[in-house]
């Protein structure tokens, strides 16, 4: 069964939270320095898993220096006191969601080594716990409200090196986990446009790309696969759906296995390199000339798991292998292929002892790299009988995702000493409970009532944050409903006939709007002029004047008489009325129209 | 009930119920508070009040780890004394306080890489955060330090960085004709943190262990890097930052050496002789004293008379007001010993190039040239209980590069 739960992270549009630099990004660079992380054990005298996984990449980082960071995004000076403004803020958000409130915060450091944070952790604290929020699909859970730092930015990687700028990090984050209770993409997409409508009404987030984004949570079969750092909202139904897929494959692939029961005891990685002394493929060729080894080991009873019409195993495999350095596998359900050719392919198989219901993958790579991904995929190819394996993936822009790492345990939490405990008095939460923005459906009614517009209209307006842009038209023009179609109707259906709708700016709108208000037009010519305007850049009202209605109903008349004996069709003044809009070009009100021409034919048939 | 920090308990407030396990109470935290490790790992307080139900599910369970060190007994013999300070400290993952390490093994967990190469021979003399440094502690470093030499080729001690030049400086006099290096090392960041300067420290350190140098010396950060350590002659090191990796610097001298992959020695040292001489006296008559404008003669008077010695950090050039000179003399006279270091820190001092400084000379103030006010302050202490009554010949002689003649432009940085 699909569940997800989401973790939505919105960036607050105050100071940083440790300190006292501001929160916007620069491009101005002062300076960097070059740093290393070591994975710390925990209380157990255990490495965390995720973290030690960052550590065999052996990577150094190199930091830039902005003018918006200091010692602190450095980790050369303690924390400051926490933003006072930012704790407000989480706080209200707490109270949003319906949420108890700690009595004392706590800022906890989450150990985190990919070199996102110079300290190598994330300082975090849990704020407000077990909230909800009422959808239209009932009311969802909301587990925790944590108020934490924005990681560093990454620039650039390559070999060995991550580049992170320094002045994102510190910047405050809110985080909202829900329940996982979303039982569907689409309603994870829509739990999402709701907590982001309401950490939007604070009116004290940061907006734009990348100003919030949202981590999923998705399991089908029990085990849990997060999804990190989606920042676009239509990207999320389709990861949703993407995993849920890949998921459904990885459930049905342990079937599969656990059918065949292969012997996965013995894996043995075996050196393959003399077979490919010859070869065609560029990339094993280019390997060997470094110095690199081709690895080889035969999985037993896989064949038709790595690739196959249903089973895509194999790039399972490569994309863990990625992660540690190696470019990737090949496997023996796409194989000959890659310049690697048939010769080479049947002594691979002789090599590996391979059977006729087999697999075999090998990989190039320098051989302590190789051996390494060879033992992760071994690990990785044996736990594909349980089924979805926990870890972290990342998304990428197409709503697939990739492998990124395993998942954290819940040991990587260790308290921030050098920040003291903070107290929150009723007081306070009572003085910041007086300042609750609106709720969804509190701001629906209001923006429907307000305008004379429909909810579902109203909604779309929240939904596409568009009400500011929406009441200053109708600030000019006091019809809801025809700003609303010639906004979120008209606009869009021009765009989808292939036309540059981006040239309609708001020197445009004002002036269609103000003829509206004069009479000079009606809305039935708004699309015409729209369309005029885009292809010749003029607005020619006086074209459109409304008709005067002794001389529309002479041109309806006219209408009529040329095409009632033509019509076919049972919905006589339908079609009558289609024919004549579209003479009338916009010229005369459709309702109107409508009407007289109903008068006529009626007069006809009495007759 | 009875509850106790590691139970798991279940608490009822008027706000709901929580449920976690019990965290020892935090120095700052409210009289009323009950801290709560909850599941998803967050630490949170919760108000106690006259209605509140505390349920233990379960008592503490214990998970203690022991970790061995391995010995490689073929390996080259190093000894590292710890002492306590950020390098040797740790959360205690149960409290959440930052813990001096408790046992040989907790002082290397930075560096679990040396046992491959080294036979480590680790013991902890004590532990102290380095604020809290005495003499004695100073003499109980250099009897330990003494006893190593015979095993090791070099003795490693971790330090509090507050503190360490004073140490260090102590170190050098108490331990002449050094048979191998004695090497101070610090971090600004505790050994439990991922981005921790211990490591690179620690590591590094250990390659002088492989050269011919004979001195004390302070081993950290060269720059805000993880790249190069900077190894400072002790007598010449201070902290100068509070909070920076790269908190030390040679003060009137180049680091002795650049330790990157290599070992790149960058000025002159002292090489390994022995057998070392150990002298541990110490005069702790002796005070340090930083002169302010508008400082009150009287209190110069009040401490200098009751030591045997009197350092004073003065301004500029080494000067003091003048209505302080007629103090010096009286404490000379009353055979107090009176040396002027400056609090530019950089320089020399002159006490001949204006009046004050040539009414301080006649009043029997000893310039100290460009010894660093802290390493006056250890050096008196020690000249008066190994050298009596050759105090002023004593404070002027070179004995451990505590000062130099000349100063060169490139050391001003």
């Amino acid at each position: 069964m699909f569940k997800a739960g989401l973790e939505i992270h919105q960036q607050l549009d105050t100071k940083k939270l440790f300190c006292s630099c501001n929160s916007n990004l620069s491009d101005n660079v002062l300076g960097e320095f070059t740093r290393v992380l070591r994975p710390v054990q925990s209380e157990l005298g255990e490495y965390d898993a995720a973290a030690l996984m960052e550590s065999m990449k052996k990577r150094m980082f190199i930091y830039q220096i902005t003018e918006n960071s200091c010692l602190v995004e450095m980790d050369e000076e303690p924390p400051h006191d926490v933003n006072m403004e930012a704790l407000e803020i989480a706080i209200l958000v707490s109270l949003m969601f319906n949420c108890k409130i700690v009595d004392e915060v706590h800022f906890m450091r989450k150990i985190v080594i990919d070199g996102s944070n110079t300290t190598g952790f994330q300082r975090t604290a849990l704020i407000g716990m077990d909230g909800y929020i009422n959808t239209e699909f009932g009311k969802l859970s909301i587990k925790s409200i944590c108020l934490e730092e924005e990681a560093a930015r990454k620039i650039d990687e390559h070999e060995g090196i991550a580049i992170y700028r320094l002045d994102r990090l510190g910047i405050p984050l809110i985080e909202v986990t829900t329940g996982p209770e979303l039982r569907s993409p689409e309603e994870v997409k829509r739990a999402a446009q709701i907590i982001g409508y309401a950490l939007r009404s604070t009116k004290k987030v940061k907006r734009g790309l990348g100003s919030i984004r949202q981590d999923l949570n998705i399991s089908t079969d029990g085990e849990r696969v997060e999804v990190k750092g989606v920042s676009r909202l239509n990207l999320i139904e389709k990861i949703a759906y993407y995993e849920m897929e890949r998921q459904a494959m990885l459930i049905s692939l342990a079937e599969e296995i656990k059918k065949r029961n292969p012997p996965l005891e013995k894996m043995d990685i075996i050196d393959v390199t003399d077979i490919f002394r010859e070869t065609n493929s560029k990339i094993i060729k280019n390997g060997i000339k470094k110095g690199d080894k081709v690895l080889g080991i035969r999985v037993p009873g896989f064949k038709g798991l790595l690739k196959s019409d249903r089973y895509r195993f194999g790039k399972e495999l490569a994309e863990l292998v990625r992660v540690i350095g190696v470019p990737g596998i090949f496997h023996s359900d796409e194989l000959p292929n890659y310049g690697i050719n048939e010769a080479e392919v049947n002594e691979l198989k002789k090599r590996l002892s391979v059977g006729k219901d087999d697999a075999f993958i090998i990989l190039v790579a320098d051989e302590e790299k190789g051996n390494k991904a060879m033992k992760y995929m071994i690990d990785r190819i044996r736990n594909a009988i349980k089924g979805v394996n926990p870890e972290t993936r990342g998304p990428r822009d197409d709503g697939t995702t990739e492998y990124l790492r395993p998942l954290p345990g819940s040991e990587r939490m260790y308290p921030e000493t050098d920040v003291p405990p903070i107290r929150i008095t009723m007081e306070m939460i009572e003085k910041i409970r007086s300042m609750l923005p609106k709720s969804y459906e509190e701001a629906i009614i209001e923006i429907s009532k307000k305008y004379g517009i429909s909810k579902q209209q109203a909604e779309q307006i929240i939904d596409e944050e568009m009400e500011d842009y929406f009441s200053r038209f109708y600030s000019i023009y006091q019809d809801g409903n025809t700003v609303f179609r010639i906004l979120f109707n008209i606009i869009p259906e021009i765009e989808k006939e292939g036309l540059d709708v981006s040239k309609i700016d708001y020197d445009v709108l004002d002036q269609i709007f103000i003829a509206l208000r004069e009479g000079r037009i009606l809305k039935e010519a708004v699309p015409y002029l729209l369309k005029i305007y885009i292809e010749k850049n003029s607005l020619p009202f006086e074209n459109f004047k409304p008709m005067e209605l002794k001389e529309l109903e002479e041109f309806l008349e006219k209408i009529v008489n040329e095409n009632i004996e033509k019509i076919k069709s049972r919905n006589l003044e339908g079609a009558l009325m289609g024919i004549a809009m579209e003479k009338l070009y916009g010229r005369a009100d459709g309702e109107m129209v409508n009407s007289i021409i109903r008068r006529i034919v009626e007069g006809r048939e009495l007759k | 009930m009875d509850f106790e920090p590691g139970d798991l308990v279940e608490i009822k407030t008027k706000k709901g119920v929580f449920r976690g396990i019990m965290m020892p109470k935090h120095a700052f935290s409210g009289e009323d508070i009950i801290i709560l490790k909850l599941e998803n790992g967050y630490n949170i307080g919760i108000k106690m009040e006259d209605d509140t139900e505390i349920r233990v599910i379960s008592k503490r369970t214990s998970r203690e780890t022991h970790r061995e060190i391995k010995r490689k007994v073929d390996g080259i013999g190093v000894s590292v004394l710890g002492t306590g300070g950020t390098i040797a400290s740790y959360v205690d993952y149960t409290t959440g306080a930052v813990k001096p390490a408790i046992s040989q093994e907790e002082l290397l967990l930075a560096i679990p890489e040396i046992e491959d190469k080294y036979n480590i021979k680790s013991r902890i003399i004590f532990s102290i955060l380095s604020e809290n440094m005495k003499v004695e502690h100073w003499k109980i470093i250099a009897k330990e330090t003494f006893k190593e030499f015979d095993e090791s080729k070099g003795v490693i001690i971790p330090h509090g960085t507050d503190t360490m030049a004073y140490t260090a400086s102590a170190l050098a006099f108490m331990l002449q004709n050094l048979p191998s290096p004695v090497i101070l090392v610090g971090a600004q960041r505790s050994s439990d943190r991922p981005s921790s300067d211990a490591y690179l420290n620690l590591i590094s350190s250990l390659k002088l262990v492989d050269t011919d140098l004979g001195e004390v010396v302070i081993s950290m950060h060269g720059s805000t890097s993880d790249t190069y350590i900077h190894v400072h002659r002790g007598v010449r090191a201070r902290k100068m930052h509070t909070s920076r990796r790269d908190a030390f610097r040679s003060i009137n001298d180049r680091p002795i050496a650049i330790i990157g992959n290599d070992v790149v020695f960058t000025n002159t040292y002292k090489k390994r002789s022995g057998p070392a001489v150990l002298r541990t006296d110490m005069d702790e008559k002796v005070a340090l004293i930083y002169y302010y404008p508008n400082m009150d003669p009287e209190i110069v008077y009040d401490i200098g008379s009751r030591m045997h010695g009197l350092i004073i950090a003065g301004t500029g050039l080494g000067h003091v007001s003048e209505d302080i000179i007629p103090v010096i003399k009286d404490l000379k006279s009353k055979g107090v010993f009176v040396g002027i270091t400056s609090q530019c820190l950089y320089g020399a001092v002159n006490l001949n190039v204006y009046s004050t400084g040539r009414e301080m000379i006649l009043a029997g103030a000893i310039p100290l040239k460009d010894m660093l006010p802290e390493v006056a302050y250890v050096k008196l202490m020690w000249v008066l209980a190994n050298h009596p009554g050759e105090e002023e010949e004593r404070m002027l002689e070179n004995m451990v590069g505590e000062f130099s003649e000349r100063r060169v432009g490139i050391e001003y940085v």
